[in-house]
């Protein structure tokens, strides 16, 4: 349970109604970056018309820089951030597949830059609405990865972001994803903490090796394979380091604001029998739906993974170490093999039981229903059942 | 303007691109580069597109620069470059960088004329202010002679071979000093390796620019065009003779012919050189030569008239203001 409102005496006015859009664009007003390149796309727009007005208001000293692409926004990320300056830009969906290139490249060049990420389904067919499909396709860029479950943690994480890629250890761009529409465009209560204080935890933008400097490097030379493997592994390394960077961050960042966050976060796990693993804002209907279950006296728990590159596979395994049956909710497919959620949990727990269950495709909503659903296929023996169950869907259907 | 005795002194004295290279024995691209940084006096950054340029001067560990320069990859130089000119101005604004750069991007014509245009669009469009010099080779040629949108008709590539229903490259090459023109940006230019005073004395005016500046370069390419390397500055001196590759400059909408060939030279001179066309007089396709003749021919006719509808701009104060007086 979320319990950080009991945690700090709360002053009320420093809460305001906003949807996850416009949390991360007062987000990017505090941070205060000096360049931000980006395009527009649904559901990412209320991010880019926020913040542009706080700029146009004299509110941000930011430079916008409006790309005729995706592809250019990130290019211009990359050399803006690698210049020297503090980078952070904001896409969704085909935007983000549009940049892919160049996010594999801000990874391998040690660029620190921020991406907010309004998840939405990748076309075809097209469709605007939420689902991880597009982040997924990142999976392996080598950025950072963070799925939050609400517009507050959508905040929190762009703060926690900027610190975290730019860390010396780490130097790689981190991508803080929320669902489209469910957070990108619903209201509720955000705590917006002091300028001055979010100013203080990101600190100035110290960029060890920038490019315009009086030290003249070259950057982005090209490698042949008897160095090729080499900085890649450096690379990996590097991703590997956010595991033991990120404490401190999130250490110093609940000492600001109440709010502790961890790789993921368990709830009702502590003899839990039966489990689910899910990411992103269906966490809520997750924890009413076990909260319900609980109440009719079945031992079901659920853990929301919020840090998925790199991936808290020791952390997993030790939430999951006792349970008996497991199910795992992707929202995005793998066709042709298990989807990515699963496939992590696989290679982290020994558990004897691990069910694969897409959900939420294009912006399908997952309900208690769904959930009990799944829950209960647990009890039965897996011979029974798909090796993939698609929750919400209509072939669901014939099962209940 | 620095003469070229003053330009080699510069590479000498302090070589922005040095040797060590491994660009191939005759390749135009080492001119272009030097004598563009040497023509800069300011400090510079370079962003470099993917391409023969940045394959052949950065195997890593070793680098043949010694000035900032960054590659991303290919399509996307002028980004890139608008990237790294905005983050330059938000530290000059926080005093956060004391020098001055200037800011030059080098791509070839695959990395210009098609496959990065829409970064190139873009960037010319929001007024990055930056040089941006295409070293036109006429092809992919460091992926092994591929045809490009600057490749000329009739010209055998890897990809449009001459055969027995073909007559190499089909389609004529895309103008892009026009599109970057449509921009209305101030400072468009055409220059070639076989003139580099006439380079440097360009990219000197391009450097004083208030926006964009852009530099559309014909190199060469021995083992693209099929020349022996020696030739390169000769092979390059016939496609200027033969009006086929105009040296002009707009400058602020002005237009401005800066070498007139007389008597000027046919096409099927310049042609003639390059083992890429020789199917065309092998075959004696006088049809296409012939018409590649009189589109030259219409061409330069058309410059000649914009240069004399704009030559009172030139000798007036806007022409000094630009160090053209008369």
């Amino acid at each position: 349970m979320t319990s950080w409102f009991t945690e700090k005496p709360r002053d009320l006015r420093r809460f305001h109604v906003l949807t996850g859009g416009q949390a991360v664009a007062e987000a990017l007003r505090q941070i205060d970056p000096d360049v931000f390149p980006v395009y527009p796309i649904t559901p990412q727009t209320p991010i880019i018309e926020a913040f542009a007005q706080c700029v146009a208001d004299g509110r941000s000293h930011a430079r916008i820089l409006t790309a005729e692409s995706e592809h250019s926004a990130m290019s211009a990320a990359v050399g803006a951030a690698l210049a020297g300056a503090r980078t952070i830009t904001a896409t969704a969906s085909q935007g983000l597949a549009y940049m892919i290139e160049i996010v594999y490249l801000a990874a391998s060049l040690r660029a620190p830059v921020v991406i907010a990420v309004g998840n939405r389904a990748l076309s075809g067919p097209i469709n605007i609405h939420g689902d991880h499909s597009d982040g997924m396709l990142a999976r392996d860029s080598g950025a950072v990865q963070v799925y939050v479950t609400t517009a507050q943690e959508a905040y929190d994480w762009m703060v926690m972001g900027v610190k975290l890629a730019e860390h010396g250890e780490v130097l790689l761009p981190v991508m803080v994803g929320l669902d489209g529409f469910t957070l990108t465009h619903s209201a509720e209560p955000v705590e917006i903490l002091e300028d001055d204080a979010v100013r203080e935890f990101v600190g100035p933008y110290a960029y060890p090796y920038p490019l315009l400097s009086e030290v003249p490097g070259t950057y982005g030379a090209f490698a042949m394979p008897e160095h090729y493997f080499e900085i890649k592994r450096q690379q990996i390394a590097a991703l590997d380091r956010v595991g033991t960077v990120l404490p401190a961050i999130t250490h110093a960042f609940a000492e600001l604001s109440g709010r502790d966050y961890a790789p993921l976060e368990a709830y009702r796990m502590e003899d839990a029998e039966r489990a689910m693993v899910i990411m992103g804002s269906h966490h809520g209907t997750a924890q009413e739906t076990v909260d319900m279950l609980r109440a009719r006296g079945q031992k079901v728990g659920v853990v929301t993974v919020r840090l998925f590159r790199p991936f808290p596979r020791h952390e997993l395994a030790e939430q999951l170490r006792s349970v008996q049956a497991i199910a795992v909710f992707d929202r995005a497919s793998t066709p042709g093999s298990f989807p990515p959620l699963y496939l992590e949990t696989r290679a982290a727990v020994r558990s004897p039981r691990v069910d694969s269950i897409i959900y939420g495709l294009g912006g399908r909503d997952l309900t208690p229903d769904d959930v009990i659903q799944v829950f209960e296929r647990l009890k039965r023996p897996a011979v029974d059942t798909e090796p993939i169950f698609y929750a919400g869907s209509d072939e669901t259907e014939k099962e209940r | 303007m620095a003469n070229l005795r003053t330009l080699a002194e510069r590479q000498a004295a302090q070589p922005a691109f040095g040797s060590g290279h491994s660009l191939c024995r005759g390749c135009g691209i080492p001119l272009v580069v030097r004598t563009v940084l040497a023509s800069i006096r300011t400090p510079v950054a370079v962003i470099n597109a993917t391409g023969c340029l940045e394959v052949a001067s950065t195997r890593y560990p070793f680098t043949a620069w010694s000035v900032p320069w960054l590659h991303v990859a290919f399509e996307n130089a002028a980004a890139v470059a608008s990237g790294v000119e905005t983050a330059y101005r938000a530290l000059r604004r926080r005093g956060a960088l004391r020098h001055d750069f200037t800011f030059v991007v080098f791509a070839g014509d695959g990395g210009t004329y098609d496959i990065g245009l829409q970064a190139l669009s873009g960037a010319l469009e929001r007024g990055h202010r930056f040089l941006y010099v295409c070293y036109d080779n006429e092809g992919y040629m460091n992926t092994g002679v591929q045809r490009s949108g600057a490749t000329p008709r009739g010209a055998n590539t890897t990809t449009t071979p001459s055969g027995a229903t073909s007559t190499g490259k089909a389609e004529s090459r895309k103008n892009l000093t026009e599109i970057v023109l449509a921009h209305r940006i101030p400072y468009v230019a055409q220059a070639a390796i076989s003139h580099l005073q006439d380079l440097s004395d360009k990219v000197e005016r391009a450097t004083h620019s208030e926006g964009p500046a852009f530099l559309n370069v014909l190199s060469a390419c021995p083992p693209g065009w099929g020349y022996e390397p020696r030739d390169t500055i000769a092979v390059v001196q016939h496609a200027v003779n033969s009006g086929y590759w105009p040296l002009l400059e707009v400058i602020e909408g002005h237009w401005r012919l800066t070498v007139h060939p007389e008597p000027r030279e046919s096409v099927g001179d310049w042609f003639g050189l390059q083992k890429r066309f020789r199917h065309l007089f092998d075959i004696v396709d006088m049809d296409l030569l012939a018409g590649l003749e009189e589109t030259t021919a219409a061409e330069w006719r058309r410059l000649e008239e914009l240069e004399a509808r704009d030559r009172d701009w030139f000798i007036s104060s806007h022409g000094q203001k630009w160090g053209l007086s008369g």
